[in-house]
Formats: structure tokens, sequence, C-alpha cells
């Protein structure tokens, strides 16, 4: 199969089949990461660059690791270091890293947008690995073959998606992610935390956390930031966790062979307590080892694909 | 574009030559002490069963087999157009062991040096064999087979395929022109 | 006699209730005459065969930029725009630096442009010094100085107290209170407007009750002022209906759209195209709708065009970073006449909400073809058809989000004081 595509900037450029393909070539990637040798040759003599605005140790690193086990070069360019605090644009930063010929460039910047914005100004293949609230399509990927690992498949599996939606870029990648690969996904939070027009993407809104959990096959707890407690969107962390946290107890609402996903980091006794965390369910460690899979096949589809511009 | 087929070997051709095959791995390895079988995907993982079947005939040991997938020591990224990638399914050490690639058709040996290499990256075998159903002739690196099944010159441009039937048992090759 | 005799045009004068092929004669920069075959001695004659006649558009709503932000446009290049657009008078907006709240950028701005400029224009003052919503702007001497209006357009007068006082002030001169309505509180860091397509595009929203809010709080304090309130750039069905409401319960509000609301929705934001980036925000397909229904029905008194020019640096940024607005002088004529096309409007209707209603918001004696009026006429060919090419408007700044639209309408001569400005 080819990859009709230049560069990865969100779940939204994908179908159903190309969605597959990449979790395959994931998987084939899988195996690579429990050898004692780790590392293929697959691209040898290529340059990633990991341009990251936004501190964020977890996808860096996956993304850094996924480059060095394919030979590639990879260097890491973060926000504070780069010129950008000198006021210099997006665009002048970016084409100046151009200059230097990279394969890829892998961003994760605030604005969203941002990685449209590079792509379209940009000869080398751009890869987001996150921008502002919008998409990160490598975690809903990671989270898709980590269900498939579990599940088998996707197709009519309950998810249910538990949080603050309106401050996630995970979400709207994994819900756009999720349908396209059929399954029923719901959505719960708290109503200052829920964008108007959310099922345009392609989920249910259901009123209240039991609702959601209710036969779940799997339960996706997103990150509450604890900046946002006390200010005009919740009250308080405690009284988040009451009505939105997932716990023991309203666990067991989801059917039992559900499975615990969590983006991380998490925030223990908030949006989940600590014996869930923990527990038996819980798949959370296996997401950060899948993310380094699909983030390999991702690099290795961005390398390999069209090499025109689409547009 | 329609183009001439010309069958080179038929079923029992096929089953003679993978049966001299085995015979001649046998004899050279002196048994199958330390023996290990790895085909190449897809046609390659095939033989290297029908292979690992024949020896079990012949000597009563069922010797271990994996499966080899080279795309990712493959030296075209981004010039070609298919970018599907199959799994490497090794579930034995390498290390210290005599391993018998197998494949269907050598043609450049670009393919045999990418499968050297992936073997590599999984252990250190004592040595590596190579086993080939028909050599076509045309290489571009170093690499000769130690069992060939048949010796089938070609021009660059005809194609060699062996047929399997759905049972992934070979049935015959052909030639393309 | 001599002067100037536009002949075979369809005369179309909503102010004097005239739509007939008539010919039109100017002397001395005056209308003259008009009437069916005039015979004139040694007039020049311009052919308008085909060609609208109408009073020269006026757009009560534009950023000139000038004193201060010259890189974006100045009152020379701003002008020239208008002249291209077919827009012979203009009311310029007080956020330029300094704020127009003294006498003398008020003058700067009048003789610059009656010395170098392409339109007349009228500048509107501050309601507050310095935008800082804190002390009223000198309105009186600013009025006598020949400031047409008061706005902090941009951004709203948080105090309701002190909007108050502005209405009755205001007043007292007889000048109108131009209200950028929006509480600040419900937009916080939005970028778009709030709905489906934020929500998709990861965007933080503008609520449409943002506006709303703010107009009925403007609405009530006209009311119970009884002093003179025009609505800027309405957007949103709520402010629509506001508007309508007020007006029959007999309040002094009036109300302004622009082309860009009438025309677009939120789903242009696809792509994060920062041209499609204004405030108020392009809104959703109801609220595009209301504003329509608003124009058709005599609620919406005027079409301005919220020209608000800015660099491509400003421009070429992520999407929340950069600047709000976009240019419209030039793309007013052809999406007013989309509206009678589509059969929103009539054209009767469409050159009245660009000539003598927005003349009489701000209470210039403009917009009109009656003998004894100065000659600002603009001759239209409604039916030229033209691609845009933003390298090819007159403003300075290229900020439209109509680039590569085919256009139906065009300006085809300008008039200023009986003078040819503009000529395609």
């Amino acid at each position: 199969m080819n990859f009709p595509h230049r560069h990865v900037l969100g779940i939204k450029q994908f179908n159903a089949e190309e969605l597959n393909f990449i979790l395959d070539t994931a998987e084939s990637f899988k195996e690579i990461n429990t050898r004692k040798i780790k590392k293929v040759p697959t691209l040898r003599g290529r340059t990633i660059i990991n341009l990251f605005f936004e501190a964020s140790t977890r996808t860096r690193t996956s993304f850094e690791i996924a480059g060095k086990r394919l030979s590639a070069d990879t260097v890491n360019i973060s926000g504070s270091s780069s010129s950008v605090v000198k006021g210099e644009t997006l665009e002048d930063t970016a084409r100046n890293i151009e200059a230097m010929h990279p394969d890829i460039i892998v961003m994760r910047h605030g604005a969203s947008g941002a990685s449209d914005y590079l792509a379209t100004r940009l000869d080398c293949a751009v890869v987001n690995a996150g921008d502002g609230t919008h998409e990160h399509p490598s975690q809903a990927l990671l989270d898709a073959l980590t269900i498939r690992q579990h599940k088998g498949e996707i197709a009519g599996l309950k998810v249910a998606i538990i949080g603050d939606i309106t401050h996630s870029r995970v979400v709207r990648s994994n819900i756009d992610c999720l349908n396209k690969l059929g399954a029923d996904v719901r959505i719960c939070g708290p109503k200052t935390m829920l964008p108007p027009g959310l099922e345009r993407l392609g989920c249910r809104l259901v009123s209240n956390l039991a609702e959601a959990l209710t036969d779940a096959d799997v339960v996706m707890m997103l990150r509450i930031q604890r900046e946002r407690q006390g200010k005009t969107l919740i009250p308080s962390l405690r009284e988040y966790s009451r009505y939105f946290g997932l716990n023991e107890n309203n666990l067991k609402l989801a059917k039992p062979d559900a499975i615990v996903m969590h983006p991380g980091p998490m925030n223990r006794g908030v949006e989940i307590s600590t014996a869930v965390a923990d527990g038996s369910q819980n798949v959370i460690l296996d997401q950060v080892e899948n993310g380094v899979a699909v983030r390999m096949a991702l690099l290795y589809l961005a390398a390999g694909g069209e090499t025109q511009s689409e547009d | 574009m329609a183009k001439e087929v010309t069958e080179i070997l038929d079923n029992t051709a096929v089953q003679r030559a993978l049966m001299r095959i085995a015979h001649e791995i046998l004899e050279r390895n002196k048994g199958t002490e330390d023996l290990v079988l790895v085909g190449i995907r897809t046609g390659g993982d095939y033989l290297a069963a029908q292979l690992q079947q024949k020896i079990a005939e012949i000597e009563g040991v069922k010797v271990p087999r994996g499966t080899i997938d080279i795309t990712m020591y493959r030296d075209d990224l981004g010039s070609r157009n298919d970018l599907a990638m199959g799994q490497t399914d090794i579930r034995f050490p390498l290390g210290d062991r005599k391993v018998v690639l197998v494949d269907d058709v050598l043609f450049t040996g670009r393919t045999i040096r990418a499968a050297m290499d992936a073997l590599i990256d999984l252990g250190r075998p004592r040595n590596i064999q190579l086993a080939i159903l028909v050599d076509r002739g045309h290489r571009e690196l170093p690499i000769r087979p130690d069992y060939i099944g048949r010796n089938l010159p070609t021009a660059r441009d005809e194609q060699i395929e062996v047929d399997f039937n759905e049972q992934h048992v070979p049935v015959g090759v052909s030639l393309f022109k | 006699m001599s002067g100037i005799l536009i002949k075979n045009g369809r005369v179309i004068d909503p102010a004097n209730n005239i739509d007939a092929n008539l010919d039109l004669h100017i002397v001395e920069g005056k209308i003259a005459q008009v009437g069916q075959n005039l015979v004139t001695e040694n007039a020049e004659t311009v052919d308008a065969d085909g060609l609208l006649v109408t009073p020269g558009l006026i757009d009560i709503h534009v950023h000139l930029r000038d004193p201060g932000l010259e890189y974006k446009e100045d009152i020379v290049s701003g002008t020239q725009a208008a002249a291209a657009g077919g827009v012979t008078s203009l009311a310029c907006m007080p956020n330029t630096q300094p704020i127009i709240d003294n006498l003398a950028i008020c003058r700067y701005i009048i003789s610059k442009a009656q010395e170098q400029g392409f339109a007349n224009v009228f500048p509107i003052g501050s309601i507050t010094k310095g935008l800082q919503g804190e002390t009223l702007s000198e309105m009186g001497e600013l009025k006598e100085g020949g400031c047409v209006g008061f706005s902090d357009d941009g951004l709203p007068v948080v105090s309701s107290e002190l909007m108050r006082r502005g209405l009755e002030y205001a007043d007292t001169f007889d000048a109108p209170i131009i209200s950028h309505a929006e509480d600040l509180s419900l937009v916080g860091s939005g970028v778009m407007n709030e709905g489906p397509v934020a929500t998709e595009l990861g965007l933080k929203g503008i609520p449409w009750v943002a506006e709303d809010a703010m107009t009925a709080r403007d609405i009530m304090l006209a009311e119970f002022t009884g002093g003179r309130l025009h609505m800027a750039h309405v957007s949103t069905r709520g402010s629509v209906e506001l508007v309508r409401q007020a007006k029959a319960r007999g309040v002094r509000v009036t109300c302004e759209a622009t082309p860009h609301h009438f025309t677009l929705t939120d789903e242009a934001v696809h792509g994060y195209n920062t041209n499609a980036k204004m405030n108020p925000p392009l809104r959703s397909v109801a609220d595009r709708d209301a504003v329509r229904a608003g124009l058709a029905d005599g609620t919406i008194d005027a079409i301005a065009t919220d020209h608000a020019p800015h660099h491509i640096d400003e421009k070429n940024v992520e999407f929340a970073m950069a600047l709000n607005g976009i240019v419209g002088l030039e793309t007013l004529l052809p999406l007013t006449l989309k509206l009678v096309e589509e059969a929103v409007i009539d054209l009767t209707q469409a050159i009245a909400l660009m000539t003598c209603q927005p003349a009489r918001i701000i209470g210039i004696e403009r917009g009109t073809l009656g003998v004894g009026s100065v000659a600002d006429i603009a001759l239209i060919d409604p039916n030229l058809t033209w691609k845009l090419t933003p390298e090819k408007l007159h403003s300075k700044s290229k900020n439209t989000p109509f680039e590569g639209w085919n256009m139906k309408g065009a300006a085809m001569k300008t008039f200023l004081t009986g003078k040819v400005v503009y000529s395609r």
C-alpha cells in the first residue's frame, strides 16, 4: 500500500484504510522495541528535527527514541532555546531550520493550526506532535493501537472519553480516529468543558459519568489541568473528582474486561484514583510503549510518503 | 499488456528440487544440530515451511523456523510506492546457530543483503547459508547461494514467479516475458 | 454653461425617489440639472450608457490608520481605495496613534484629506480619552472641529455609567454614539465564533451572547437617556432582533452591517485562514441569514465595511496571533450587488444602504443627487465581472478573504465634487 500524504497533520486527513495501515505498520515496528539491539537502518541518513515550542517530555522523548531506533539523526530544539523568545516569527524559525535540510520536522506548538501553517510553507515533511487544542494524531493512533492490542477489533466497541474536552487536543484526534474505525464514542464532562458542536466530530454526549461508563469497553480519562480549578470552569478539584473522577466503584459500571486509558501525565486522586491507575484494568504503560512504535510508523511513512506537496 | 507465460518448473520438479535442497542442507551441516531455517517474507517463508517438513521427513527432527521481513532494511525508501511492512517473527535465539536463509527467487542480491543485516541485528549466528529455489542471475552484490533449486538465465526485464496454492505450497515456477 | 454632462445612464437616487434613465449636469462641483435629454453648451460629455448613476457611496466605518500606522494604510492610499470602490465619503475610526480625541488630530486628518485625498473624510472622535474607558473626550470641540460621531471602536465602553454619560453628552451636541458591542469577559481569549467550526479547529470561541449582551445594555442606555445610538457591525441574530425591537419601541437607535458578515460564515476560517479573522468574528449561517433579513426589512440602516487594513506580517502568523480585520472598501459594491442578485434586497435598497441612509446616521449632506447638492457621483457597471487579485487592490494592505473570488459590479468612474478621482 502506498501513503499518499506528505505530512502528518491530523487524523482528519486519513480514511479508515489509511489509519489501519498506519496501525499495521506500527505493529511491525513494535517487535524492534523488544530486541536486544533496538535499531533498524530504515531511516539511515535522514535528519529529523523535533521542534518543541511547548515542554512535553513524554511526547518529545517518544519521538526522539522512535527516530533513533530507525537510525535517523534526531535533533531537539525547544521553544525556550529557540529564537522565538527573541521575536522571530514561526515561519522564519522554520525556514531557518529547513535551510539545514532536515527530512522531517516534528512540531509541538501551543497554537492550533501551527502545523498546518508550517506545512503550507515548507518543503520538508511536517509531523504534528500536538498543536494547541486542535490535533494530536500520534496520541490518538497509539491509543487505537493499544485498544486493538487488548480488544482485537475496534469496530463496535463502546468508548467513553471523560474530562476537559474543550482544552484537549487529544480528544479531537481520538474522536475522529475511533469514529472512523467504527467505535461508538461517548463523551462526558462538566458542561463548562464541553465545546459546542462536538457531535459533528462523530461522538455522543452523555449527561453523567455513570451513563458514560455503563457497559463501556474502553474508558479514557483526560487530564484535568490543576490551574483550572477555582477559576470559572470548575469550583475545585475535589468536586471535579467527586463527579467526574474514575474510581474502583464507578469502574464497576463498565464491562468487567474494560480497559482504562489515560494520555498522561495523571493527576492521581483527581480524574483517576490511585487504585484504578495501578489496577489490573489499566493499560497506561502499554500506551506509552505503543507510542514509540506508532511514532516510528509515522516517521517511516512521512519519509517514504508522497514526495510532492499534496496541494 | 499481455505477457507471455512459460512454465519453468512444474509441481513435481519443484518438490524434487526442494527435497534435494533438504538433503544437501543436512549433508553439509551433518545433521540438524544448531540448524535453523529463516524464510524471507512471503515466498521464502512458505518455502522454508516446506524445507522444514522435508527435513523432518528425512531426519525425524523439526528444526526451528522463523520469518523475517526485510522492509526496514531496504535501501530504496523514497523511490518505491509500496510502503507496506510485514512482521519479523523469530522466536528462538540466533546466537551461534547455523542459519539457512530461504528465498524463492535470487535476482540482484539486494534482498539477501537486507536479510543478512536484519539477521545480524537479531543475534550473532555461527554462519548464514542461503537456499534459493530459482537463481535467475543479474547480481548487483557479491552474493552466492549455497543451495539452488534451478539456475535459470533470464533477461533483465523478464519476471520469475513462484506460484503457491492456497495452503502456501509451491506448485510451479513461471517465467513472464 | 460648461461643466460635465453624464448622459444615458440609469440614475438611482433613493434620497429623491428617483430610478430613471436621466442625464445629469454638473457645474462647478455641484449638480446643476437632472432630467431627460439635457442639452448643454460646451459641457464635457460622459456616456453612461448601460451604467448606474448613483450618489457617491458612503462608508461610515473605515480605519484609515493615519496618523501613526501608515505602514498599513494612510489617508492617500485609503481614499484611493475608497474612490476605486465608488466610495466618495467615509468616516474614519479614532483608533489611530495618537487617538482622535483632540482637535489637533481631527484637523490633521481633515486637512490632509482635503489636500491629498481622493474622498471626503469625516473623522469619528473617541468616546473616551485615549480609548481608555475612563473619561469622556471633549466632544463639543471635536464636533465643532468636524467629527461626525463618537466611538471607542475596537473596544466597548465597559463602564455602564460612562456609556450612559457618553450618550447624554454626545446628544448635547447632536452627535451619535457608535457602539462596538462586546462583553469582554465573555469574549475572553476567543479568536473566532464559538461553534462547531471552532471546536473542530481547536480555536477558542467568542460566543454570540458576548455581542448580544452588550447590544442589549447599550440599547437600554439609549432608551433611558434618549441619546442617539448607532450599533457598529451587527453580526448576530440576537443583536439584529434587539435593534428591531428597540426601533419598534421608538428608541433612537440605528445600526450597520458589514459585507463580510452578510456574505461569509465561520466556515471561512477552515485552514486557519487569518484573513477570515475579524472582530466581530464571522458567525454561523443562522446569524448571517439574520443579518440579511435585517437588511431586507430595514432594521439595518447602512452597509459599512469596517475596512481594517493590516500588514502581511500581521496576518502571516499563527491564527491566534493574527490581528483582526480585513480591507473592505474595494469589495463593498460587488458584495452588496450580490445581495441584489440573490434577491435579498432590491437595487434601490442596496444604493440607499450605501448612500443616503449612512449619510443620515452621521448627519452629513451627502448621498443625494438632488439639484444643488455636491457632485459626488459613482458610475457603476453592475454587470462587469472581475476577479479579485489582492495585489491589484489600491489599499496598502491586501488582507482580504475574497482572494480569487469572481466579483460582479464595479465603479467605472468616481466623481468627487464634480472631478473624476477614479476611472476604471
